[in-house]
């Protein structure tokens, strides 16, 4: 078999979704089945991603692996599919992390685990599909439809306040989506064509880009989440089930990211120069204000979510950095390090955040609880537990050494060259970020175990371990050598950098 | 010859990763004997290859090291790259870093050797060598951050490492937020260091110094700053949380709360002073700037006194040692400014001896107090622990500076450098490292006197189990007796006349105070009886006559004399209020904004105001409008009615204007 000409990105789009609707022809009936065969196409999917991995030619300037047809041929409407350097990593992210959250359900969800497999499996191919979707009308497809598997989990398999938390999830993203339509369907009216490549090239006035930019903004800071639009995650976090969260965590904010770096800064590049001031000052306060705020939360998911709301301001600080160092400079040489210390930080904080809900996980399956002053001394009984824990907490305070570090480093040292005091104000994630993570720790982990339900506790088992270990892995893998994910998103980077410090005003 | 010497530096580094990784993933399936052996083995063959490259470097002068070992990543055209430079100042600390934590690994075993967390202990104190080589050995900004930050995490997982003592677990999260406070600095130096010199390597940003001398930078409008001042000013603040230099030293005492093995090897002889070695390593940056020479001989100096004077006050034994470490990294700090970097490191040197050896000791008392620290509660143990008692007596010997032992030269030094310095802080400087040797002298007594002369105060239950330490405990005092003895008269003269530290410590010569020192120089024994015609001698022996009259001879003298000055006594016991001034603005400070932002902001403002109210808004609105929309036909058939009419009219008449 000829591996070069599959096609790829298209499987990877809907392997997991004919494969998630299979599990529900298997049924809740023959319930070993339905795990091990979700447990395959998972497995078999992040082999796909993998192989698109390795056949990515790294130095290629554009789309790879693209799939072109018409699909309804009279808008000119296309099944249009391609990855770059930006695309591939947040892939692989998304195919990894669908195999912890298929094994993190393995034991823990006991009723309708069919339908959940299902949502899960269909909810992967949809977001492959946002990140390879070359077509604005598919893309948006693939964008909205995200949002009906989420609604299910929060809703079916979520906490008590759940119908809240869903509807306020739903409304807000789907608010902010709809602007986003308007923007697409505008850029049609110019371009003739819902080709993103095309949108990308077209030269836009500055009013215009200002009101797509606006339009755009709602749909994807509401996403990824920035400061003030971000209220829906704590709730959606805390209502969620495990792996409803971890999904929301690692992969859904990154389509918030992914969409800027997509559509906001390429198509409207004048008008992310203009708004670069505005978009920094709402992520540095994300960075402090919601760094306060996290360290007051006494539910454990909560201020984890409130801790990614956080981590997401260095990933928004570094999109609009470079628009100031360019302008300031006048050369491009600077720019590029914010931007992939942004790219870097969303895939790091897809494990991270990932890590640190699935140790809520393991904690709530045991006690059924995610509050702080239920636990107390964790690790008296769980040792193999804290250990990991503890390099999670690490991870997410931002020690060199593990994926989390290395991000923020980028971003730091990026933004000083625009200003020494928007470096002051990111660097203060140090001693926050230290405070809050660690404080919950300590609260958590630490002590003598006071409650006898704590003292009690049984240490993770080898399904959990196995996930943990997985996690530890990479996040350590990653901050020790972050060179290859560097490789793959260079060149794409470069041209995205090139590509916005030109104007589009005729 | 240099890709054998290549090999030799990596395993330097892995070999106690490896230990450390083998005790802690599989300590179980090894057991305690196992642990101690597989990480022994791993830190002894740190420390011979370390010895090995010490003669390469300093004794046959071989000329630097300095490569890359891979790239860590690119970005924006910079390679970060994991690397080493070996020089005679990273070699020197290299065998200082390994050799003490040998020593200390062996100690270990006696020391834990009853506590269930053995196999985890020894993977720890492992790993902290890892960290702390990789610190001194690395070539580049990057790598330095890194190894600063790894052994503030095993500083932090050592200090809890009792984890149900609650005051454990809040002196470690202490000491790392401090420390992050520092590193808050530093890391903006890092940044900072980036933007001018477009690159994190050490030699390349030495080597394009003269181009960014007299750059400046705006940082409040209208203020030019050099960017040499706020660079060195950055890093110095690294430098003060982990050197513990005032006001970032509050975690330090409460460091104490870790086993003593730790306090020895990490809060006293080696991580503690990675920030004086930073900023010798930086030597060419700080050399550039007198305005931060001048703040760090300031904060030195009040280190250096102040701290000294709380550890007069403390009753715990491991807490005088701890205050006395905080003063001594005072002086070295207070060399730094006086840009004697050299005595700094000599002094850091000699100080990772005897310091070592006096928390080792004090180890061996607590143990065999069966884990009383409270000196009011101990004495006379000089007769049941000679060996312990004299290793002791020769540690506290080169803390107070006495003539011939190891700490006399380097303080020595120190206090000379200052007294030459001719920066406009030198003066003060002066003064406090002065009254400091009376100080260090007199509480170091205090506690010799209180621990080991006078009457037994301990219980009956200790006293008839008294005796003295085992050879696993003693052997270490004993090996390190001997550097914190006899170390100083055989680095003094290569030091000050010899070029030691070659081309790793660059001095500008209008700050070269070592020089006039080393005119002056005429042999070790000159050294000492020269010492003789100036003030700290005399100093140091009226602090210990001073400490036998109030200790040993009139043992009610001290109560008196608190009564008198009661109002200073309690300054002293609050030790300067600082942790109630950090408790009540920081800590309790950040919590209030935290539930202030979360209460106002988010739950108020943006989602009761904005998110829910606009649902409100839209309720209201429907509630309206579903009127409206009634269900009943003939409802309808009215508005159909009533808008035929009105379109009726608007065809009739046009719209109105």
């Amino acid at each position: 078999m000829n591996l070069d000409n599959l096609p790829i990105l298209s499987m990877l789009i809907w392997l997991p979704i004919l494969g998630g609707i299979w599990t529900l022809i298997i049924g809740d009936q023959q319930e070993r089945v339905v795990k091990h065969f979700s447990f395959i196409i998972s497995i078999s999917t992040f082999l796909l991603s993998v192989l698109l991995y390795y056949q990515f030619d790294n130095d290629f300037l554009g789309m790879q692996f693209v799939e072109e047809f018409y699909w309804i041929e009279s808008f000119s409407i296309k099944y249009h599919l391609g990855v770059d350097g930006i695309a591939l990593p947040l892939i692989i992210l998304t195919t990894f992390t669908t195999i912890l959250v298929i094994v993190a359900a393995w034991e823990v969800i006991d009723k309708n685990i069919s339908y959940y497999m299902c949502s899960f499996l269909v909810l992967t191919g949809l977001m492959n599909g946002v990140f390879v979707a070359l077509d604005s009308i598919l893309f948006y497809v693939f964008w909205e439809a995200m949002l009906i598997p989420m609604f299910l989990i929060i809703g079916i398999w979520g906490g008590p306040n759940r119908v809240y938390a869903t509807i306020k999830f739903f409304l807000y993203t789907f608010f902010g989506s709809v602007f986003m339509l308007v923007a697409l369907l505008y850029l049609y009216s110019v371009t003739g064509s819902f080709n993103i490549q095309l949108s990308q090239e077209a030269p836009l006035g500055l009013t215009a880009q200002k009101l797509i930019f606006i339009a755009f903004f709602l749909a994807f800071a509401v996403k990824i989440p920035m400061w003030p639009v971000h209220t829906w995650l704590p709730d959606a976090h805390v209502e969620a089930p495990t792996g409803g969260s971890v999904i929301l965590a690692a992969i859904m904010l990154k389509m918030g990211g992914y969409g800027f770096l997509r559509f906001s800064l390429p198509i409207a590049p004048d008008a992310s120069l203009y708004f670069a001031n505005t978009m920094i000052l709402l992520s540095l306060i994300a960075i402090v204000y919601i760094g306060f705020v996290a360290l007051v939360q006494e539910d454990m998911k909560k201020l984890i979510a409130y801790s990614s709301i956080s981590h997401m301001g260095f990933v928004t600080l570094g999109f609009f950095i470079p628009f100031g160092i360019i302008a300031a400079t006048n050369s491009n040489a600077g720019a590029v390090m914010g931007m992939e210390g942004a790219m870097m930080q969303m895939i790091s904080h897809g494990f991270i955040s990932a890590a640190l809900f699935l140790c809520v996980g393991v904690m709530y399956d045991r006690l059924h609880s995610r509050m702080i002053k239920d636990y107390g001394g964790v690790v008296n009984s769980m040792p193999y537990f804290a250990a990991f824990m503890m390099l999670f907490a690490m991870a997410n305070s931002g020690l060199p050494g593990t994926s989390g570090f290395v991000g923020e480093f980028l971003v730091i040292l990026s933004s000083f060259k625009l200003n020494f005091w928007i470096a002051f104000t990111a660097a203060l994630t140090l001693i926050l970020g230290a405070a809050y993570t660690l404080w919950m720790y300590k609260r958590v982990i630490f002590g003598e175990a006071i409650r006898e339900e704590v003292s009690e506790l049984k240490d993770i088992d080898a399904r959990e371990g196995f996930i943990l270990f997985l996690l530890a892995g990479v996040i350590l893998l990653f901050g020790v050598w972050p060179a290859p994910l560097f490789d793959v998103m260079h060149v794409t980077i470069q041209q995205l950098i090139d590509h916005i410090s030109q104007t589009k005003i005729l | 010859m240099f890709n054998h010497m290549e090999t030799i530096y990596l395993s330097i580094v892995l070999a106690p990763l490896l230990g450390s990784l083998v005790a802690g993933l599989f300590g179980n399936s090894i057991g305690r004997a196992g642990a101690h052996w597989v990480t022994i083995i791993g830190v002894a063959i740190s420390s011979l290859l370390s010895m090995i490259v010490y003669k390469h470097h300093v004794i046959n002068s071989a000329p630097d090291y300095n490569e890359a070992v891979y790239t860590w990543l690119t970005s924006g055209g910079i390679d970060f790259q994991i690397g080493f430079l070996i020089d005679p100042l990273s070699a020197t600390m290299m065998v200082v870093v390994s050799f003490v934590s040998w020593m200390i690994h062996i100690y270990t075993i006696g020391y834990m050797h009853d506590d269930p967390g053995y196999q985890r202990f020894f993977s720890y104190i492992s790993l902290f060598t890892f960290a702390m080589l990789m610190l001194v050995m690395s070539n580049n900004f990057l790598q330095l951050f890194f190894g600063w930050e790894a052994v503030g995490l095993v500083s932090y997982l050592l200090i809890g490492f009792w984890y149900k003592k609650e005051s454990a677990i809040f002196a470690n999260l202490k000491a790392f937020i401090v420390n992050r406070v520092g590193d808050f600095g530093f890391l903006l130096g890092i940044a900072a260091i980036l933007m001018y010199f477009n690159t994190l390597d050490y030699i390349d940003v030495f080597n394009n110094l003269e181009q960014h001398k007299d750059t400046t930078i705006t940082i409040i409008n209208g203020e030019s700053w050099s960017v040499m001042t706020v660079i060195c000013l950055s890093l110095f603040i690294g430098a003060m949380g982990k050197s513990a230099q005032v006001p970032l030293h509050v975690w330090l005492p409460d460091s104490m709360e870790g086993p003593t093995p730790i306090s020895a090897l990490i809060h006293a002889a080696t991580m503690v002073t990675a920030g004086i070695f930073m900023v010798s390593r930086m030597s060419p940056l700080f050399e550039l700037s007198v305005t931060t020479l001048n703040f760090i001989l300031v904060i030195g100096s009040i280190t250096a006194l102040f701290m000294g004077l709380l550890g007069l006050v403390q009753n715990d034994i491991k807490r005088v040692v701890a205050y006395s470490t905080l003063s001594q990294l005072g002086y070295m700090t207070v060399a730094l400014g006086a840009s004697a970097y050299a005595a700094a490191m000599f002094h850091l040197v000699t100080h990772a001896f005897f310091k070592a050896l006096l928390f080792l000791a004090a180890g061996a008392v607590i143990i065999v107090m069966h884990h009383e620290q409270d000196m009011r509660k101990m004495g006379g143990l000089f007769k049941y622990m000679p060996i312990t008692s004299i290793t002791c007596l020769v540690g506290t010997l080169a803390l107070i500076g006495f003539p011939g032992t190891s700490g006399f030269f380097s303080k020595d030094i120190i206090i000379e450098a200052v007294h030459h310095s001719t920066l406009p802080a030198s003066n003060f400087a002066y003064y406090a490292v002065l009254s400091g040797v009376f100080v260090t002298a007199l509480y170091s007594f205090r506690l010799f006197f209180m621990t080991f002369f006078g009457k037994e105060n301990m219980n009956r239950e200790t006293w008839k189990n008294l005796h003295e330490a085992p050879a696993v405990v003693t052997t270490p005092l004993l090996v390190l007796a001997v550097p914190s003895l006899l170390l100083g008269l055989f680095l003094v003269e290569p030091l000050l006349t010899g070029n030691y530290f070659g081309s790793a410590i660059y001095v500008s010569p209008e700050h070269d105070v070592l020089s006039k020192i080393s005119a002056e120089y005429h042999g070790v024994f000159y050294f000492i009886t020269h010492a003789f015609l100036y003030p700290p001698v005399y100093l140091a022996f009226l602090g210990i006559f001073v400490a036998w009259l109030c200790y040993i001879k009139y043992p009610d003298l001290p109560g008196k004399f608190v009564n008198r000055i009661e109002f200073i006594h309690q300054i002293l016991i609050n030790k300067y209020g600082f942790d109630k001034f950090n408790q009540i603005v920081f800590a309790s400070g950040a919590r209030k904004i935290g539930s202030f932002l979360s209460q106002f902001g988010d739950t108020k403002i943006i989602d009761g105001l904005i998110v829910n109210g606009s649902a409100k808004s839209i309720r209201v609105f429907s509630n309206i409008i579903r009127n409206i929309q009634s269900g009943y036909l003939y409802h309808y058939a009215f508005a159909v009615i009533i808008g035929l009419l009105s379109l009726l009219a608007i065809f009739v008449h046009g719209l109105p204007h």
